[in-house]
This record gives structure tokens, C-alpha cells and sequence, in this order.
């Protein structure tokens, strides 16, 4: 049955029925939360890849160009700062998590709604500081290493105000969803029930609980060596430099785990729903999820091998580092598995979902080169490391977000993307998104280190691919949004399930009423049932 | 260009080639499983997708115990073989062997400076004689910086505050480049040097020229002059042909007039050129940026007289 927003807005009103500012911002309802942060996050990413264009751009001739060296520097800050803390760690959590967990679980909202609209608006006093700090911008690289940090006339102490801002819109998320995960699932929905993306969500919050609290502390520590000069990190005041690294990765690097398991949790949906088949090996992937969770915690120093931290250290850090490669590779096993004999529909959201398994997986096998010390020498911070990040986290985390967006955005809109426009775009993100990253891996191996806003003339020919892939990279992302902006309006209406799909967040209307379900549904099985009931198997097989 | 293909030319150094086996150790595994998943998600998703919208029906599959447990067992297997492989070798590059020449390394933002063990300096540029194991002994005067030489495939954090080391063997003769490799400010990407590998023979003959010049010191004031001038590193920022590099030209420099970047013009004379070298960033040429290091505690009064004197002749 189709509902047009209009013809629900009678008995059960779409929560997108209400126009008004103060509706908007001063909303209880976990969907139009989710719609804020969705609008805050993509924002960023567009402004983060504007500046990443012109890094790029600069780089396409190996000597002064453009603009000069510091604000190099610093636009290269900006990009990581912007991508990290304003768009990839919020983008799945909050925007998507936010909307659809109750949806998923069958509730009808998160258990602590106004701690939720605290977090998004804490969530924005922080941007309003970080932005602030712009005044006299920072140049430290999104790493902030003491004791550069400590020295440059930036504005740190405001920057860390900021950060510590977001830090806590995302604890108080975090928190929100692992009590909401705990005791709002409808009746009959058993933890081995849940969506995988439930899954991911919670091993995702646990993470964002338990590590958002050390960059916290981390940088009210910087902030008072800068303005109390209580020595923690510059050893000029007697504080230990490789402190503050520890510090960082200890949040760091649990951190690229809450990028990118709600990515992995959305893959874990579309798969199975556009190839018609259960998802292979249900439990594997969730404990995947909280083994990452786990083990993401132990693993902080392999960011640190050159870093003169001690070679025990080192020869520890690096043998752990290799038990995150399990979990991760039984994940998309599974995954790959799952298409088997599928009946596989290749509509934007899966062409998405192909595209995250695809670069992941080149994105994870360049990981054994960092892993491994005597590689990992060599290549860090060099341009490898660039390109595996991105491949990771762009075509990781970003790659999940955008089948996500695709997937649920007849959900959250009430309207159909055009679908041959999303395939151009996909066309041109996947070409460009290669040429940019690909020539990266060779210009680590061949030793350009990162962060250089000249580099020798030698290796220019790739800089020039990886600037040219950039553009083609721009144009798709930006047919993406336009199909986004044009089918608000002109998008065809969204029937209730487009994509057959058996999570409870298809079995109400498009867009949801605001009170997402009439009637709190009941669940009596999984929502992988998708292909020939096991009762029916064995007529199946014989067909065949 | 020694640096440029990893996979050949690991002959540098003696762990250079160790490091490049590892490399290919893993690449061989990277390859495998990329192979192996790439063609099987490629496979499945061409071969089982829906045709003409039709969709045909699918078996209900929900796990498969035995794959489960090889395709954790196996990786995991691998995963160990990578990880000591890789460790073994890092030991034996984090291993000196006893009796290297030990060498002094400071790093400053934005340059190198090297102490040989008699006590001779150096700036941006470390000779060495081929066969010869050195132990590099770093530390920073300011901030983070990395000692990177890419064809060594080695790479060591230089911290204020305390020592790292660093060691190797080098194998060939040649010139090979040097990197800052941790982001140490705007001049970050200037900072830049070269090891210089020698034959035995060449390095002696080098090294007692030097012990020479030291000794000897008989030289005009405009012959010192260019030879701190090309020892300090100063031709990495500035030409002396009239091209602006990260720092304005030499050419002509005495007596020409300079534009400030706040506007005010002056004649370069001798107080100018001495002020540039020991308080660099006093006075800015427009359109440049305040990067160049202080060589105040580097050259003595005498040194930076000579400078100035090889200036002078740069017509």
C-alpha cells in the first residue's frame, strides 16, 4: 500500500509533517534528530572534500604553487579534522543510527529522547567553537602531535574546547543507543533476532562510551600545558611526547572501528535484501562485531612503530594487530557467501554494498603491509598510508554510508531516487575514487611521505593521475546530491517496502508516522527469511 | 633514481633487501585473497544476478560450519607467518652491529645537521663510505621530526628531549634522498637532505681534504665563503642563477634593493645579509614565508663575514 506524506498526515501523521523552525529544532522525535544530523554530517563532507580538491590541486606540480606551504598545512588540517570529527564518526552513528534503530527494534523512539536532542545540539556548539578556532587556524595536522602543537600560535586551546564538545555529543549518543538496544526491542525480538545493523550499532556505542572519554581528558591535558604550562607533553616543561600519541591512539584507533562498523552493519542488510538470500553465517558477524570492539582496543600502538616507542612494544602491538584481520576477513567472507546462489538485483544501494566489499577488501590487504613491522617501517607515513586510510574510510565507511542512503532514502523521504542518475554517479565514483587513491599505494612504496606540500619532482607523473581522478571523483558525488535535491520534490512516491525487505523499519509507511508504528509489531523470527523456507528445501534441491 | 622501484633495487643497504622479501612475502598473500574474493564477488554477483527483473527463486543457506571454520583458521595461520616474518626482520633492524660508526643527528625545523665522530659538522648532507655500518644517534632541538631514507627502506621518529637511533649497511655507492617523514611545520616538506655513499677510497681522500681545510684554514675569505655556503645547505632554498626556489635568489643580491612583505624597501647590505643569516625571520622579502632556520649557533662571526664576502662576488 503507497502512502503519499499527504495521505498520512490524517490519522497518523508523517513525522515530516510538521514545517515549522521550531518544530525542527527543538524536536523529541530520534527521525527528524536523525534528519538534522544526516543534513550537519553530509554539509561537512562536501566542505572537507572541497578543501581536499584543492590539496589536490596544488599537488598537481611539485614545487610552489597555488597558494604557500602553510596554508597548505593548514588546509590539509582542516580536511582531516572536518572528515573525521564533523563527518565520518557522526555520519552512520548519529544520523542513520538515530533514525533507525528505533525503527529496526521496533520502538518507537530512543529510551532518552531529550538526551538526544541535547547531543545533536551539543553536537553543533562544538562545530560553533571548532569554526571559531578558525581565526587563527590550525596547522598541526588532525594528529595535533605534541609538542608541535604546543608551540604553533594556532588556536589549540579552542580547537580542544570544540573537539571535547563533539567528544560528548557522541558519548551521550552512544550511551542513548546501548540502553535503548537493551530495553526497548518489541516484544519477541530476541538479541539473535536483531537486524545485523543493531548488532553493529551496539558494538559501535560501546566503543564511543568507553574511548570518547580519553581524547576528552587528552585534550583538557593540552589545554593546560598551553595555558598553565603544567608539563605533560613538551618536554621543554617536562612532559613525555610520546604520552600524547599514546593518549590519541588510545581513542584513535578504536575510533576507525566506529567508522566503520555501522558501515559494515549497513552492508550486512543490503546484501542479503537485494540478493533474496539469508544472510550466511548470522552469528559470525555479530561477535565479528563486538571482537572488533574488543580487540580495536589493544591495538593502538601499531600507529607508533618509528614513533621510538621500544621495540618490545612495537613486536606486541603488531602480533595483536593481525587478530583484528579475523573478524574483519570472516565478515566478508560471509558477505561474498551471502550472494551464492542469490538472486542478485544490482540497484544502486547494492551497487554501493559491491563497491564497500570491493575496495575494503584492498583497503584491509594494504593493512598487512602496515601491520607487519619490518613493512610498516618503510611505508608509514608515507602516501601508502594515505591511500589505505582512504580506501578504508572512504571506500569503507563512506562507500556503507552511501548504500545506506540510497537504501533507506525512500524510508526517510517518502520518495524514489532516480535510479539511472544514481548509477552515473556510482559509475564516476567508483572510476574516480581509483584513480585518486590507487596511485597513492606506489607513491608510498616509492617513499613520498605525506603531509608535503613539495615533493620532488619525481613522482610527479602519478600526483597528476591521483588530481585528474579527484575531479572525476567531485563530478559523481556531485550527481549523487543532485539526484538527492531533485528527487525531494520530484522523486517518485515511495511505496512502504520498495526493496521487499523483511527489518521492521519496512513494515511501516513511507515516511514513518511520527509515532513509527500504529501498533507495536510482535516479532516471531529473524528478518534473514528471505529464499526457499527450509521446509521446502529439499524440493528445491531435487529441481535442480 | 635508486628509490623509485621498491621491488628491484633493495640492494641499498643490507636490511633493505630483507625488508623488500618481506614485502613480497606478503604481497604474494595480498594477492591470493585478493584474487580470491575479488573473482568470487565479481562471479556471483554477474552470474546469480536477476535477469530481465525476473527473479528466480534461492535457497535458504544460513551458514556452513566447516567453511566457517577454515576460513578463520587458515588467514589466521597466515596472519602469524606474516607477523613473524616481519618481526624477525625488524630485529635484526633494530640491532646494531657492534663497531658502527657512530654519527651525531640533530634535527631542527627545517634541517639536518650531522656531528661525525671527530667532531666535523655537516648540514643536509652525510657521507659515508660504502661497507661501513653506521649507528645514527638523533635527537631534536624543537619539535617531532622523521629520519626517512626511502632506499634504506628505514625510518626512525627524531624526539626532543631524548635519543632514538637508527642503523644500517650501506651496500652501494650513490646518493640517496633523505626525508622528514613526521610533519614538523611549514617547512615540512623542504626539509630534505641526501646520504652520500662513497667508495672507501673516495670517502678517505674526502675526509682528509676536509681535516685539511680545518686545519689549514688558509683560504680567501670568498673561497670559505662558498664553501659554507654550499655546506650550510643554502642552495636548497636559494639559487645563486637568478630562480626563485622557497627562498628568494642570491643573484645579484648585494647592493640590489629588497621589498619587504610589509611594504618598506631597503639596499641589501652587509647588516641586512648578517641579520638574514643569524635572525632569519626579522625581515621577510615579500612573497616569501618564514621558514629559514637561525644559523646563529652554527657559524661563527667569521663564517657569516665570509658569506657575506662570497655574496658580494654573486653578480
Amino acid at each position: 500500500m503507497d502512502h503519499a506524506p499527504e495521505a498520512t498526515a490524517g490519522h497518523h501523521g508523517s513525522y515530516l509533517a510538521e514545517k515549522t523552525l521550531r518544530s525542527w529544532a527543538l524536536t523529541l522525535d530520534h527521525k527528524r534528530i536523525g534528519v538534522l544530523y544526516i543534513c550537519t554530517t553530509l554539509f561537512f563532507f562536501l566542505v572537507g572534500g572541497v578543501v581536499a580538491l584543492l590539496l589536490r590541486l596544488k599537488l598537481l606540480t611539485p614545487g610552489p604553487a597555488l597558494f604557500s606551504d602553510h596554508t597548505y598545512n593548514v588546509l590539509f588540517t582542516i580536511h582531516g579534522a572536518i572528515m573525521i570529527f564533523l563527518f565520518v564518526i557522526p555520519a552512520i552513528p548519529s544520523s542513520l543510527g538515530n533514525f533507525f534503530i528505533p525503527l529496526m527494534i521496533g520502538a518507537r523512539d530512543v529510551v532518552f529522547p531529550r538526551l538526544n536532542l541535547f547531543s545533536y545540539w551539543c553536537f553543533v556548539a562544538g562545530i560553533v567553537v571548532i569554526l571559531g578556532s578558525l581565526v587563527s587556524p590550525m596547522d598541526t595536522g588532525w594528529t595535533f602531535y605534541t609538542p608541535y602543537s604546543e608551540q604553533t600560535s594556532a588556536a589549540v586551546t579552542v580547537l580542544s574546547g570544540g573537539l571535547f564538545l563533539v567528544g560528548l555529543s557522541s558519548i551521550l549518543t552512544g550511551l542513548n543507543f546501548i540502553v535503548t538496544i537493551h530495553t526497548m526491542r518489541a516484544p519477541g525480538m530476541t538479541w539473535y533476532r536483531m537486524p545485523l545493523f543493531i548488532w553493529a550499532m551496539y558494538a559501535t556505542s560501546v566503543i564511543q562510551v568507553l574511548a570518547t572519554p580519553v581524547i576528552g581528558i587528552t585534550f583538557i591535558l593540552l589545554a593546560a600545558e598551553r595555558v598553565l604550562g603544567i608539563g605533560f607533553f613538551d618536554p621543554a616543561k617536562g612532559g613525555d611526547p610520546l604520552l600524547f600519541q599514546h593518549f590519541f591512539w588510545f581513542y584513535s584507533h578504536p575510533v576507525v572501528y566506529v567508522m566503520i562498523l555501522p558501515a559494515m552493519g549497513i552492508i550486512s542488510e543490503v546484501v542479503p535484501v537485494f540478493s533474496r538470500k539469508p544472510i550466511f553465517g548470522y552469528r559470525a558477524i555479530a561477535y565479528s562485531a563486538l571482537a572488533i570492539a574488543f580487540i580495536g582496543f589493544l591495538v593502538w600502538g601499531h600507529h607508533m612503530f618509528v614513533s621510538g616507542m621500544g621495540t618490545l612494544a612495537g613486536i606486541v602491538f603488531s602480533f595483536l594487530t593481525f587478530f583484528v584481520a579475523v573478524p574483519t576477513g570472516v565478515k566478508i567472507f560471509n558477505w561474498i557467501a551471502t550472494l551464492y546462489r542469490g538472486s542478485i538485483s544490482l540497484d544502486s544501494p547494492m551497487l554501493y554494498a559491491l563497491t564497500f566489499i570491493f575496495l575494503f577488501i584492498i583497503g584491509g590487504l594494504t593493512g598487512l603491509f602496515l601491520g607487519s613491522l619490518a613493512t610498516d617501517v618503510h611505508v608509514h607515513d608515507t602516501y601508502f598510508l594515505v591511500a589505505h586510510f582512504h580506501y578504508t574510510m572512504m571506500g569503507g565507511t563512506v562507500m556503507g554510508l552511501f548504500a545506506g542512503l540510497h537504501y533507506w532514502f525512500p524510508k526517510v523521504t517518502g520518495r524514489m531516487l532516480n535510479e539511472k542518475l544514481a548509477k552515473y554517479a556510482w559509475g564516476l565514483i567508483l572510476v574516480g575514487f581509483n584513480l585518486t587513491f590507487f596511485p597513492m599505494f606506489i607513491l608510498g612504496m616509492q617513499g613520498m611521505p605525506r603531509r608535503y606540500a613539495e615533493y620532488p619532482a619525481k613522482y610527479q607523473g602519478l600526483n597528476i593521475v591521483a588530481t585528474v581522478g579527484s575531479w572525476v571523483l567531485a563530478l559523481g558525488v556531485f550527481l549523487m546530491f543532485l539526484n538527492f535535491i531533485r528527487s525531494l520534490r520530484r522523486g517518485g512516491l515511495a511505496p512502504d517496502n520498495p526493496w521487499r525487505g523483511l527489518t521492521l523499519e519496512w513494515s511501516t509507511s513511507s515516511p514513518p508516522p511520527e509515532e513509527n508504528f500504529a501498533e507495536i509489531p510482535t516479532v516471531s523470527e529473524w528478518p534473514y527469511n528471505y529464499g526457499e523456507k527450509p521446509e521446502r528445501r529439499t524440493e528445491g534441491k531435487r529441481e535442480r | 633514481m635508486p628509490d623509485v622501484y621498491p621491488l628491484t633495487s633493495g640492494d641499498a643497504t643490507l636490511i633493505a633487501h630483507s625488508v623488500d622479501g618481506v614485502f613480497i612475502f606478503i604481497l604474494a598473500i595480498a594477492s591470493f585473497f585478493f584474487l580470491l574474493t575479488q573473482g568470487f564477488l565479481i562471479y556471483f554477483a554477474l552470474k546469480y544476478r536477476r535477469r530481465k527483473g525476473i527473479e528466480q527463486p534461492t535457497p535458504y543457506i544460513t551458514g556452513n560450519t566447516v567453511l566457517e571454520i577454515v576460513w578463520v583458521i587458515i588467514p589466521s595461520l597466515l596472519l602469524v607467518a606474516i607477523f613473524g616474518y616481519g618481526m624477525v626482520v625488524f630485529l635484526r633492524m633494530r640491532t646494531p652491529i657492534p663497531g658502527a660508526m657512530e654519527v651525531q643527528v640533530t634535527a631542527s625545523q627545517f634541517q639536518w645537521s650531522f656531528k661525525y665522530p671527530d667532531g666535523r659538522t655537516a648540514l643536509n648532507e652525510l657521507r659515508l663510505p660504502v661497507g661501513k655500518p653506521v649507528k645514527l644517534i638523533m635527537t631534536s632541538k624543537d619539535v617531532i621530526h622523521g629520519f626517512f631514507v626511502p632506499a634504506y627502506r628505514q625510518k626512525q621518529d627524531v624526539l626532543p628531549g631524548r635519543y632514538t637511533y637508527l642503523w644500517f649497511l650501506p651496500r652501494q655507492a650513490g646518493s640517496f634522498d633523505l626525508y622528514c617523514s613526521q610533519y614538523c611545520g611549514t617547512g615540512h616538506s623542504i626539509m630534505r637532505g641526501k646520504i652520500l655513499v662513497m667508495p672507501v677510497a673516495d670517502y678517505q681522500a674526502w675526509e682528509e681534504r676536509e681535516e685539511q681545510k680545518q686545519k689549514g684554514a688558509a683560504a680567501s675569505p670568498v673561497e670559505k665563503g662558498e664553501k659554507l655556503f654550499q655546506d650550510s645547505g643554502c642552495l636548497g632554498c636559494h639559487s645563486i642563477d637568478g630562480t626563485p626556489k622557497v627562498g628568494p635568489t642570491l643573484k645579484g643580491i648585494f647592493g640590489s634593493t629588497v621589498v619587504l612583505d610589509n611594504g618598506k624597501t631597503l639596499t641589501a647590505d652587509e647588516e641586512y645579509l648578517r641579520e638574514s643569516i643569524v635572525d632569519p625571520n626579522a625581515k621577510i622579502v615579500k612573497g616569501y614565508q618564514p621558514v629559514m632556520p637561525t644559523f646563529k649557533a652554527t657559524l661563527k662571526d667569521d663564517d657569516v663575514a665570509a658569506i657575506i664576502a662570497y655574496l658580494k662576488t654573486l653578480k
